[in-house]
């Protein structure tokens, strides 16, 4: 089976713009396309027609992403946006060092897309401002608004869930960055309620945080059996060190770019 | 911004119930090349709203305006060209309900909302709304 093929290609760092208020690609950003790129296979399969990133910083995932599955010739269109008007500019010049492109819109979250987006997007990807902060940083302009992500980390991220639920497709699936801070046992619970599955395609311990890349599809089969906790019993039992990590208070990638 | 993106974006202003589509005013357009997939078109065709689409493109500029597109022989070609070639590179989205321009810059929508606009009209009429955001700010900064 084994053939002399090229890897796939991702974004390369020395081609990724900058700006002093955008979010740098840093562990868990390369953490996210290395999942993207250990499902790839799975992805080229999925067929997707519409791929978005919500919080699209630098540009470095969003752009690895269309390298990794092809663009328009491939019938496949991007969609990104990002709150930071900055890094929606740093994004543009990141994609366009690569020769691929997508649609940009600086707005929150996908604010503006919800109506006419609804049950569109085959394939979103989401590392959100995930650090636990006061919540009083949370919508905080520039760099800020790249990890503060308030009690546990959740604030952002929760108001992420509802809007991807709505705009994912019948066969869209979902990549999230998480933090053990921000209980990922417990998000899974919450999209199992919505009638997702969810598995941990890439987890990763460096010496600041415990990352986990979680995916999410819509497992029709079992949806809303309230009583059936099989399904999120295998993650939960991964997630059950959570606790004990979550007392250690360490820096994470995204703080260490904190002013 | 394409076509297609046009056709996916309403105004986000709160209150706003007509926000679809956005009206384009259009400064800067380029076209850019790029290979077409029939497959896409396909699955676009039907989600498009096709009375916004035809406006859009012909805001775009006066040689795209083509109501007869859908009947002509080649459909797919101008489809392709309006939905995915044509880039609205400066100019605005305007919100057909209140006005509200949302400025385009560098191919870029922008559609951060102001404090007021992002809220609900009843908490902002009174006005106090915005002396106690400020009063919560001075006591935690």
């Amino acid at each position: 089976m084994a053939s002399y093929k090229e890897l796939p290609r991702t974004a390369q760092i020395r081609l990724v713009s900058s700006h002093q208020e955008v979010y740098e690609p840093c562990d868990d950003s390369f953490a996210l396309v290395d999942a993207l790129l250990a499902d790839r296979n799975n992805l080229l399969e999925h067929h997707p027609t519409l791929c978005m990133e919500i919080g699209c910083g630098s540009g470095y995932v969003i752009t690895s992403l269309a390298l990794i599955l092809g663009q328009e010739a491939s019938g496949i269109n991007y969609i990104a946006t990002d709150i930071n008007p900055h890094a929606v500019k740093v994004t543009r010049e990141t994609l366009e060092a690569h020769g691929v492109g997508a649609e940009l819109i600086v707005t929150d979250i996908a604010s503006g897309l919800e109506e006419r987006l609804t049950g569109l997007v085959d394939v979103m990807v989401v590392n959100p401002p995930y650090v636990p902060t006061p919540e009083d940083e949370v919508g905080v302009h520039g760099i800020t608004s790249s990890w503060a992500g308030g009690e546990n980390g959740r604030s952002v991220i929760d108001r992420i869930l509802p809007v991807a639920d709505r705009l994912l497709s019948e066969k869209g699936w979902l990549y999230m960055v998480t933090l053990t801070a921000n209980n990922p046992s417990e998000i899974c619970n919450q999209m199992r309620k919505k009638g997702y599955a969810s598995k941990i395609v890439v987890q990763r311990s460096t010496e600041e945080e415990s990352l986990h890349i979680i995916k999410f599809w819509r497992d029709l089969d079992k949806e809303v059996n309230e009583s059936d906790q099989s399904a999120s019993g295998f993650i939960g039992s991964l997630f059950a060190l959570g606790p004990l990590l979550s007392y250690w208070r360490g820096t994470t990638s995204k703080q260490k770019q904190q002013k | 911004m394409r076509l297609l993106t046009h056709n996916m974006l309403s105004s986000n202003i709160k209150g706003v119930v007509n926000g679809f589509p956005l009206r384009i005013e259009a400064e800067k357009v380029v076209e850019k090349t790029v290979e077409m997939n029939g497959e896409f078109l396909k699955k676009m065709f039907e989600k498009i709203d096709w009375k916004a689409f035809v406006d859009a493109s012909r805001a775009m500029g006066p040689e795209e305006a083509d109501c007869s597109m859908l009947d002509s022989d080649e459909f797919l070609n101008r489809f392709h060209h309006a939905l995915l070639e044509l880039h609205l590179e400066e100019g605005a989205l305007v919100c057909p309900e209140t006005g509200r321009r949302f400025p385009v810059n560098k191919g870029i929508p922008n559609m951060l909302l102001h404090e007021d606009e992002d809220t609900d009209g009843e908490d902002s009429k009174d006005g106090l709304t915005d002396i106690w955001k400020v009063g919560v700010f001075s006591v935690t900064g």
